[in-house]
C-alpha cells in the first residue's frame, strides 16, 4: 500500500513530546492523536473496571432471595450508576475515542486529526463529567437512584442528586460530539493523497458514520437533559404531567438519542471486526463497498425506530405499529455486514489468533443479541417481555458481547502496535474462553428469567427464579476472573512482554507498514497509497520495508 | 475554502438581530392567542425563519463551500424525519 515509509532508529511517540515538558506533563498536556488515546484508554479502563466491581456487586445481592448485601435503595443506586458509568463513560466514547483516535489518522495516512487541541479539550471535558458523576455520589441527598433512563416523573420527583449526575451526561455528550467533528473534518481534509474514500479502511468508514450519529444526535439529549434540570429547578411543566406536561415526550427525545447511541456503540465495533477478519483469513475483505455503504445506511436508519423503546408507555396505538414496522427494515443493513464477513472467511487461510477468536465470540454472541432484538421489536411479544431480564439480556449480549468484546478484540488486535510489545497468547486465549463461558451463564439465564416473568431492576425475586438467578451469579465471577485475567496480561506484557516487530499478524493496512509503537507524527513522509485496502499481494513488498 | 472573504456590515448583523428579536416576541404573544391546531404550526414556521437566519447570516452559511450546504441539509433531513415520525404518536394518541 505504501513504499518507503519506515524509518529506521527514529525515535517512537514514548520518546518524543508535542510541547517542551517532559514526564507527566508532556502526556497531560500532549496534542499527540496517540499520546490522547492512550490517556482515553487508562481513563476508560478504570471506570470498566468500576461499572464491572458494582455488576459483580448486584449479582451478589442477587445470590440469595430478600436483602443479602444491600438493601434496595442502595441496590436502585447500583444499578443506576452501573449503567451510568458503563453506558456514557465506557461504551460510547470507548472505541471512537480510543482507537479510533489512535489508527484513524494512521489509516489514512495523516500526522494527526485536524484539531488536535479540540482532541486534548474532548478529553478533558470528558473527565470533567467523569468528576461530577463522582461528586454527586457524596453530595447530600444521596446517589441518583433514577436507572440510566432518568424517566420522568421520577426523575423529577426523586430526593436524590439528579441534577448533577444528569449534567455530567450533558458534558460528557460535548465531548462525543468534539471527537466527533474531529474525524469528520480529518477524514475529509486529512486524506493522503491518492487515499480515495473507497480506499479508505472500512474502521475509517465505520468511525466516520459513528461521528455523523455524535454530531446530529448528541444535542438531542443535550437539551432534554437541560429540560429535566429546568423542571426539577424551577417547577416549570415540561414533561412531569402533574405540572401539566408530558411524561411521553420525555421519553421521545431520550431515544431519539439514544436509539442513535446504540449504533454509536456498535458502528466502530463491527469495523473493528472489518479489520480483523481479513488480516486473520488473510483474504481481501468480500463486498468491501457493501460494508462501506451499509455503515451509513445504518447511521440513518438508526434515526426511525427509536420509539419501539415505548411499546408499552402509552403512544398510540398508530405510532407503534409504525415504529415496530421501521425496526424490522434496521436488520438489513446489519445483515449485509454479518454475510460479507462470513463470505471473507470462506476458503480463506485462517489463522486463529486472539484478536479473531474474540471476533469469533463477538459473532456468536452479537448475533444472540441480534436476533433477540427482534423479539423485543415485535408490538406483540414486547408488551410480554417489556421491562424483564429478557431486556437485561439482550442489551448485554449486543452492548456487552458486541461492543464489549470487540473493545477486547481491538485491544489484542492493537496491543503489539500502541505499545510495541506482544502479550502471552495463551493465557489471553484462555481468558476468552473463560469469557465466553462465564458470559454465556451469566446473561443466558436472563432470558430464561425475563420469559417466566423476572421484572428488571429488583433487588429481591420469588422463589422460583433461585436457581437460575444462583447459576448467573457464578457466572459473573467466572466473568470477572476471565477479565482480570485479561487485563493482568496485558499489563504485565507492557513490560515484559516480548518484543512485537511492526508487523505481527501480517495485516497491510497503513498502521502495519509503520514502526510498532509508531514514531511521533507516524510517517516521515506523507505515504503514496497503491494498493486496495485488503489487497494482501503487497505483503511481499511489506518485507523489505523494514 | 475560505479563500473568498465575505464581509457583512454591523448594520446587517443588527438588522438581522432585531428581527430575531421581533420574531421572538411574535411567538411569544400568539402562544397567547388560542389558535387551536395552528399554534404549533405558526410556531414551527416562525422557528424555521429565525433559525434560517441565523445559519445563512450570523454562521456564514451562505457564503461557503456547497459541501457545508450538503451537510446542512442532511441534518435538517433528519430533523424533519423526526419530527414526522413523532406525529405519528402525537396526532393519533
Ligand atoms: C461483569 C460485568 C457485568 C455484570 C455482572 C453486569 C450485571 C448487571 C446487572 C445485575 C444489572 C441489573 C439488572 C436489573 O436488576 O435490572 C445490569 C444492568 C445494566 N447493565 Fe450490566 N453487567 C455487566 C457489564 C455491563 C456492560 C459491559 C455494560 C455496557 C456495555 C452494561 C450495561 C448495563 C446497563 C445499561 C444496565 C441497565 C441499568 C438500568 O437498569 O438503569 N453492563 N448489569
Ligand atoms: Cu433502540
Amino acid at each position: 500500500m505504501a513504499n518507503g515509509v519506515i524509518a529506521i532508529e527514529e525515535k517512537n511517540f514514548y520518546q518524543q513530546s508535542t510541547n517542551k515538558y517532559s514526564g507527566i506533563l508532556s502526556w497531560l498536556l500532549t496534542t499527540d492523536h496517540k499520546r490522547i488515546g492512550l490517556m482515553y484508554l487508562y481513563t476508560i479502563s478504570f471506570f470498566f473496571i468500576v461499572g464491572v466491581i458494582i455488576g459483580i456487586l448486584m449479582r451478589l445481592e442477587l445470590l440469595t432471595p430478600g436483602k443479602t448485601i444491600v438493601d434496595a435503595q442502595t441496590y436502585n443506586t447500583l444499578f443506576t450508576l452501573h449503567g451510568v458509568i458503563m453506558i456514557f463513560l465506557f461504551i460510547i466514547p470507548g472505541l471512537p475515542a480510543i482507537f479510533g483516535n489512535f489508527f484513524l489518522p494512521i489509516q489514512i495516512g495523516a500526522r494527526d486529526v485536524a484539531f488536535p487541541r479540540l482532541n486534548l479539550l474532548s478529553y478533558y471535558v470528558y473527565v470533567v463529567g467523569a468528576i461530577l458523576v463522582f461528586i454527586s455520589l457524596f453530595l447530600p441527598g444521596g446517589p441518583i437512584d433514577t436507572g440510566w433512563t432518568f424517566y420522568i416523573p421520577y426523575s423529577v420527583r426523586s430526593s436524590t442528586n439528579v441534577s448533577m449526575a444528569i449534567l455530567a451526561a450533558f458534558i460528557l455528550g460535548f465531548s462525543s460530539i468534539l471527537t466527533g467533528i474531529n474525524f469528520i473534518t480529518t477524514v475529509h481534509r486529512l486524506r493522503a493523497p491518492e487515499m480515495t474514500f473507497f480506499k479508505m479502511p472500512l474502521f475509517v468508514w465505520a468511525t466516520y458514520a459513528t461521528a455523523w450519529i455524535q454530531i446530529i444526535a448528541t444535542p438531542v439529549i443535550g437539551i432534554t437533559i437541560l429540560l429535566v434540570i429546568i423542571e426539577r429547578t424551577f417547577g416549570v411543566g415540561i414533561f412531569d404531567p402533574a405540572l401539566g406536561g408530558d411524561p411521553i415526550l420525555f421519553q421521545h427525545l431520550f431515544w431519539i438519542y439514544s436509539h442513535p447511541a446504540v449504533y454509536i456503540m456498535i458502528l466502530p465495533a463491527m469495523g473493528v471486526v472489518s479489520e480483523i477478519i481479513p488480516t486473520f483469513a488473510r483474504r481481501t475483505i468480500f463486498g468491501y463497498k457493501a460494508i462501506a455503504m451499509s455503515s451509513l445506511a445504518i447511521a440513518f436508519v438508526g434515526y426511525l425506530v427509536w420509539a419501539h423503546h415505548m411499546f408499552t408507555s402509552g403512544m398510540s396505538d398508530t405510532a407503534r405499529w409504525v415504529f415496530s414496522l421501521l425496526t424490522f427494515i434496521v436488520a438489513l443493513p446489519s445483515g449485509v455486514k454479518v454475510f460479507n464477513w462470513v463470505a471473507t472467511m470462506y476458503k480463506g487461510s485462517i489463522d486463529p489468533q486472539t484478536p479473531f477468536l474474540w471476533v469469533m465470540a463477538f459473532i456468536f454472541l452479537f448475533s444472540i443479541g441480534g436476533l433477540t432484538g427482534l423479539v423485543l421489536g415485535s408490538l406483540a411479544t414486547d408488551v410480554h417481555l417489556h421491562d424483564t431480564y429478557f431486556v437485561v439480556a439482550h442489551f448485554h449480549y449486543v452492548m456487552f458481547g458486541g461492543t464489549g468484546t470487540i473493545f477486547f478484540a481491538a485491544l489484542h488486535y492493537w496491543f503489539p502496535k500502541m505499545f510495541g510489545r506482544m502479550y502471552f497468547k495463551k493465557v489471553a486465549n484462555i481468558a476468552v474462553l473463560l469469557f465466553f463461558i462465564g458470559f454465556n451463564m451469566l446473561y443466558f439465564t436472563k432470558f430464561i428469567m425475563g420469559y417466566m416473568g423476572m421484572p428488571r431492576r429488583y433487588y429481591d425475586y420469588l422463589p422460583q427464579f433461585a436457581t437460575l438467578q444462583e447459576i448467573s451469579t457464578v457466572g459473573s465471577w467466572i466473568l470477572a476472573l476471565a477479565i482480570f485475567l485479561m487485563a493482568g496480561n496485558l499489563i504485565y506484557s507492557l513490560r515484559k512482554g516480548p518484543k512485537a516487530g511492526p508487523n505481527p499478524w501480517g495485516g497491510v493496512t497503513l498502521e502495519w507498514h509503520i514502526p510498532s509503537p509508531p514514531p511521533m507524527e507516524n510517517f516521515k513522509e506523507i505515504p503514496t497509497i497503491t494498493h486496495e485496502p485488503y489487497d494482501f499481494s503487497q505483503l511481499k513488498e511489506m518485507k523489505n520495508e523494514s | 475554502m475560505g479563500n473568498k472573504k465575505h464581509i457583512i456590515g454591523y448594520n446587517t448583523y443588527i438588522l438581522v438581530w432585531l428581527s430575531l428579536l421581533a420574531l421572538t416576541a411574535i411567538t411569544v404573544s400568539i402562544a397567547g392567542i388560542h389558535l387551536g391546531d395552528y399554534t404549533l404550526l405558526i410556531a414551527m414556521f416562525i422557528a424555521a425563519i429565525k433559525s434560517a437566519l441565523v445559519i445563512n447570516i450570523f454562521m456564514h452559511i451562505k457564503f461557503d463551500e456547497p459541501i457545508f450546504k450538503v451537510f446542512l441539509a442532511l441534518s435538517g433531513f433528519t430533523l424533519l424525519i423526526i419530527f414526522v415520525l413523532t406525529f405519528f404518536d402525537f396526532i393519533y394518541r
